[in-house]
């Protein structure tokens, strides 16, 4: 059970802890600065956080016995003399590092390995806990990367990286755009998974096809890794095999759009989502910041707010925005509007630790 | 030699002190001057060695043209400003 909380903020990192019976602000790391992610990397005790300096630039800092050092950016390949590839505004596909959207690390067998999913779609592998990167250049020259759209960006990114606690060799990935990809053989070769997902964005007869979807979060049970969840661009989907296929789920309650999903480590039927409006407004329903959770597949699903704010609410929950810790009864969301709540009930009470943060991009447990 | 001043703004992340370089041209000049400060290169240029989208490089006043090959001219004794554009902030 975690008693402790990283929450990445447009204005800082912010280290939350267990006092009493509540949670408070223990620390600020990085203050005034963006901080779009961070990783408490469990193996090792080391921390990291991604920070968006803006004309600047991306940096990694890790932690160390005393504060913060920076660290390698993983940095793109150089681009090949007279390539031209352009992104869906016809503008050069920059080969360059413009968001670090995705950071975990590797299996417990793997010490030092860590993923790191970008913008523009580069997904990156290190072997020394970030001292280096190497670029996973099959994924990048695959032909069917050269078709991710923007969705959650203008440009497309990997926001989502997971990997199997049977076999660290395998490790999932899901696209915005461009669906859900897997690897066998860390990274060596990738096929595209998620079939079954509808994108009802795009015209019909591109509408099943799995490299456009747009998956916004996709997460995947410890305890029972053929059990795969996604809150995709227009609904949630499920997979009982791997994330090979999936299934839409049509009845969440009071919405099917969101950003984030967390699963249950212990129990693949229960997962926990944060609706809002669909796309065109993205703020929740009548006003009030509810949780939904649904602990019998997608069958049913329950609405949870006791404790969160049910009027007037415009709080948006971020992708990464929504965690679970390793026992499954702490929950912990940080909102666009500063928010920021923690359930030890398994979200059926929801405490504030502040809801005057700044804009949340990231939680997790620590 | 030419003397490289860069904006107050970006010291808070990475020290970078005025410095003094040869070179004939701009990518030559901050060569030099990165590769004793090889902390601060990822500061001012991207990935592909180009110059970060929002900021800006003069030569004694002058913008800089060559944003990606930084094959602008330097005189002898010119000064080189770092700047952040006020774009993007």
């Amino acid at each position: 059970m975690s008693d402790e909380l990283l929450v990445s903020t447009r204005k800082g990192l912010f280290t939350i802890e267990r006092c009493g019976s509540g949670w408070e602000i223990a620390k600020v790391d990085f203050l005034a600065d963006n901080v779009t992610l961070a990783l408490s990397d469990k193996r090792s005790g080391k921390r990291y956080a991604a920070l968006d300096h803006g004309h600047f630039g991306v940096k990694v800092h890790r932690s160390t016995a005393d504060g913060w050092e920076e660290i390698p950016t993983p940095t793109y390949p150089e681009k090949p003399e007279g390539l031209e590839e352009n992104d869906m505004w016809g503008r050069p596909l920059p080969w360059s590092t413009v968001r670090i959207w995705s950071l975990v690390a590797g299996g417990p067998d793997e010490p030092g390995v860590l993923w790191c999913g970008t913008l523009p779609g580069g997904l990156f592998r290190s072997r020394d806990d970030g001292q280096s990167w190497q670029f996973v250049r099959s994924l990048w020259d695959h032909p069917s990367r050269k078709m991710w759209s923007g969705g959650g960006a203008d440009l497309p990114g990997i926001h989502s990286i997971c990997v199997d606690p049977r076999n660290s060799r395998h490790v999932s990935i899901a696209v915005s755009t461009g669906g859900i990809w897997h690897t066998s053989d860390s990274g060596e070769t990738w096929t595209q998974r998620g079939h079954g997902m509808r994108a009802e964005y795009m015209p019909a007869e591109q509408a099943h096809e799995p490299n456009v979807q747009d998956v916004h979060c996709l997460a995947q049970c410890r305890q029972a890794p053929q059990r795969m969840w996604v809150q995709h661009h227009n609904g949630i989907f499920v997979s009982s095999d791997e994330g090979h296929n999936f299934t839409e789920i049509t009845n969440a309650k009071p919405s099917a759009f969101g950003f984030p999903v967390v699963v249950h480590p212990r129990e693949p039927d229960t997962a926990w989502f944060v609706p809002e409006i669909k796309d065109e407004k993205r703020i929740p329903v009548d006003g009030k910041l509810v949780v939904s959770c649904t602990r019998d597949g997608g069958k049913t699903f329950k609405t949870l707010s006791n404790g969160l704010p049910q009027s007037h609410a415009y709080d948006v929950v971020y992708r990464h925005a929504l965690a679970i810790d390793e026992t499954g009864d702490r929950l912990a969301m940080g909102s666009t509007t500063g928010g920021l709540w923690v359930s030890e009930d398994q979200g059926e009470s929801w405490a504030c630790v502040s809801h005057t943060l700044p804009p949340v991009y990231a939680v997790q447990f620590a | 030699m030419a003397r490289v001043v860069f904006t107050p703004n970006i010291q808070r992340h990475v020290a970078c002190p005025e410095a003094e370089a040869a070179g004939a041209t701009v990518r030559e000049v901050l060569d030099a001057v990165f590769a004793s400060n090889p902390l601060a290169r990822s500061y001012v240029l991207d990935d592909q060695s180009a110059l970060r989208r929002h900021m800006t490089i003069f030569i004694d006043g002058v913008m800089i043209r060559d944003r990606k090959g930084l094959g602008d001219t330097v005189g002898e004794n010119a000064t080189i400003y770092v700047f952040q554009a006020l774009s993007g902030g």
